[in-house]
């Protein structure tokens, strides 16, 4: 529209670019980890395709145009294969277990990063009412969307939530000040608040002394285990279902989810929104 | 000049303990809400907005409607209000402040509040928020300081103030325009997705504003020597009517707008509000109490003879001060968190502390306010014994 290069042109140009395959990026992100945080790649998964434009030579890189990321975090949810017994379950404790969520039970001071909905609520709005009926007794594991154009990140006065060039939207917990402005924004509902001290509600014997706990007063949420990614695992669901989730490199034409979208039907929410979700459901 | 505050008669300091108690009821209530967390409100993951910051969005609009005296006043030369601007312009600055103090209590980590300003955000309208409200407080100290100021050391007001003055114009409308935009951008949330979100936040602002501003000095009126004018508050009745009315008309827009093209998600949270959805209704009392009191208000006001009868004037005017802060104080945050993203209703109601701490930021904001006005009023009497 308008002469603008449309978003799909964009991302295949970018593709040109750039191409590493989810293996390779792993490997290498797997590799810097050992040497401390510091190699390249490292920097990619900062800094995605930053280090490429310096050295190839662009001249000065702060001045130019950074490269379109290589690299765009994306998960495959397939439904039916969360069916299964236990499947969903297995997911949501992996989550909550390596992140500290507290359990507050199903009250109003309820946080959650992974959980489910059905049909019918996670597809609000843009339901099809004569969906299989199997479909809509699926259960939809529901969590951050990332969303290419976040109204969150959009909307918060400190930063403290913000895009990284690899799409994920991760949150500093020591910078926000609970205003919870981006969760007004979230057309998702994925956001939480810590109403309540959230040590409270966790088994000092569990904890993960790996993840921080938060506390009271600051809002929450699906990180796409950036703290995994960062030692080259996939998120903690996707290691816990990889029967049902897949994750990875949505900018990598030949990226497994690329492939399985390429295959199979799916479904965002709430395309309508603008947001691009980078969350998608196969039925 | 500030002395004068000190000076009053024993019903004078009545009022202060009074204010003062519910004051401390209130703080107690704070200081267990920071050690226990917000969980200790009705607000939760659904809405996560409650009364707090609907205080806020409506004292924004008492604040910025200080404008509707200024412009007549200081645009047109409309000398009548030269005598009462003093009372808008404190009045703005009490309710700046009760603004500031429900920012406070509503976030999780106040400690951290200057992050706002130490990590700039430009793309957050929070941001904007918090430096148009900071700056109009600002405005209204050195107006409304200086000019009575030179009304107490009865020499005219200095030429200086003029720029502050017209600039005060501007940054009213910005400060409830920015408010509304804190609503109306978010995508996802139908009932705050409209474009006349901000010219329904001003008219609904230059109707509540000014009644509030007409009580007051109509007790005023009451418990001191000092006189408003018939005129001058016969005037801001008039523009009280104006607003009102165009407050309602905005109003009818959006209610044609979602109900015509039969969109379900902007059907929803009016119909929750004014009807109640799938068996939910806990604010459909509130608003139908709104809407009589509305009508009632206008056809008061439309009156003439009723208008001018000071006891009917007051009631108009509680009656609009009420109609407009149930819809922008309760209705308007809360309806746009109902049904949520996943189209479930989930209902709030205020708990006690959250009650408690909402009562003591009026409280302190009646306290400013009264404080303030007495210091006019002091000058004021002097003035009228002096000519």
């Amino acid at each position: 529209m308008l002469g603008l290069p449309h978003r799909t042109e964009r991302r295949a140009k970018r593709e040109r670019v750039m191409s590493m395959n989810r293996r390779q990026f792993i490997k290498i992100a797997g590799l810097s980890t050992l040497f401390g945080l510091g190699g390249k790649g490292a920097f990619e998964i900062l800094r995605p395709g930053m280090l490429d434009a310096a050295e190839h030579g662009h001249g000065a890189p702060a001045l130019e145009e950074p490269a379109e990321p290589a690299i765009r975090w994306g998960m495959t949810i397939d439904v039916e294969k969360c069916a299964e017994p236990g499947v969903v379950d297995k997911c949501i404790k992996a989550c909550h277990s390596v992140h500290n969520v507290p359990d507050f039970g199903d009250s109003k001071d309820q946080v959650k990063w992974l959980w489910q909905d059905d049909y019918e609520h996670t597809f609000a709005g843009n339901e099809n009412q004569y969906m299989a009926d199997h479909v809509k007794e699926f259960p939809f594991l529901c969590l951050c969307n990332h969303c290419d154009e976040p109204p969150c990140v959009r909307v918060c006065p400190t930063k403290a939530t913000f895009r990284r060039p690899d799409g994920v939207v991760a949150m500093d917990y020591h910078r926000c000040i609970g205003c919870r402005f981006c969760m007004a924004a979230c057309p998702f509902g994925a956001r939480s608040f810590n109403w309540l001290d959230p040590r409270d509600a966790l088994n000092e014997k569990e904890y993960n002394m790996e993840f921080p706990t938060r506390g009271r007063g600051v809002v929450e949420k699906c990180n796409f285990c950036v703290e995994r990614l960062a030692k080259g695992l996939m998120p903690a669901c996707v290691e816990a279902a990889p029967q049902a989730l897949a994750f990875g490199n949505l900018a990598d034409p030949d990226s497994n989810v690329r492939q399985i979208l390429r295959k199979r039907p799916s479904m965002r929410r709430k395309l309508e929104l603008g947001s691009e979700p980078s969350v998608f459901y196969l039925v | 000049m500030i002395e004068k505050a000190l000076k009053g008669e024993p019903r004078y300091y009545m009022w202060l303990v009074f204010l003062l108690g519910i004051i401390g009821v209130g703080m107690g209530c704070w200081f267990y809400q920071l050690h226990k967390g917000l969980g200790i409100t009705g607000m939760g993951r659904d809405i996560s907005w409650g009364v707090y910051i609907a205080q806020f969005t409506f004292l924004v609009g008492v604040a910025a409607s200080a404008v509707m005296i200024v412009i007549p006043l200081y645009l047109h030369n409309y000398k009548k209000y030269a005598k009462v601007v003093i009372f808008g312009e404190f009045l703005a600055i009490a309710a700046v402040t009760m603004c500031m103090l429900f920012i406070v209590v509503d976030i999780g980590q106040p400690q951290r509040m200057l992050n706002v300003l130490l990590h700039p955000t430009p793309n957050s309208i929070l941001f904007y928020d918090m430096i148009v409200l900071a700056g109009y407080l600002l405005i209204n100290i050195i107006v409304g300081y200086n000019c009575l100021l030179a009304d107490a050391q009865h020499r005219p007001h200095p030429g200086w103030l003029k720029p502050f003055i017209w600039l005060s114009i501007p940054w009213a409308v910005s400060i409830h325009t920015v408010t509304a935009f804190l609503y109306a951008g978010l995508p996802g949330r139908h009932l705050w997705l409209t474009a006349v979100m901000a010219p329904r936040f001003l008219a609904s602002a230059f109707a509540s504003g000014p009644a509030l501003l007409v009580l007051v000095l109509l007790i005023i009126s009451r418990v001191s020597k000092f006189d408003p004018g018939r005129d001058a508050l016969q005037t801001i009745a008039k523009t009280i009517l104006y607003a009102m009315i165009i407050n309602l008309f905005l109003v009818g827009m959006e209610v044609f707008t979602a109900f015509y093209s039969n969109i379900p998600g902007h059907m929803h949270p009016l119909q929750y509000l004014y009807a109640g959805l799938h068996g939910h209704g806990k604010l459909v009392a509130w608003m139908w109490t709104a809407a009589p009191f509305a009508a009632i208000g206008v056809i008061l006001l439309l009156i003439p003879s009723a208008r001018r009868h000071h006891g009917i004037l007051a009631f108009a005017c509680a009656s609009i001060f009420l109609a407009a802060w149930i819809d922008k104080g309760i209705g308007l945050v809360i309806g746009g968190f109902i049904p949520n993203p996943f189209h479930r209703i989930i209902e709030y109601s205020a708990t006690f502390p959250e009650i408690s701490i909402t009562l003591a930021i009026w409280a302190i904001g009646a306290l400013i306010l009264t404080v303030l006005h007495k210091v006019a009023i002091a000058v004021r009497e002097e003035e009228a014994s002096t000519t």
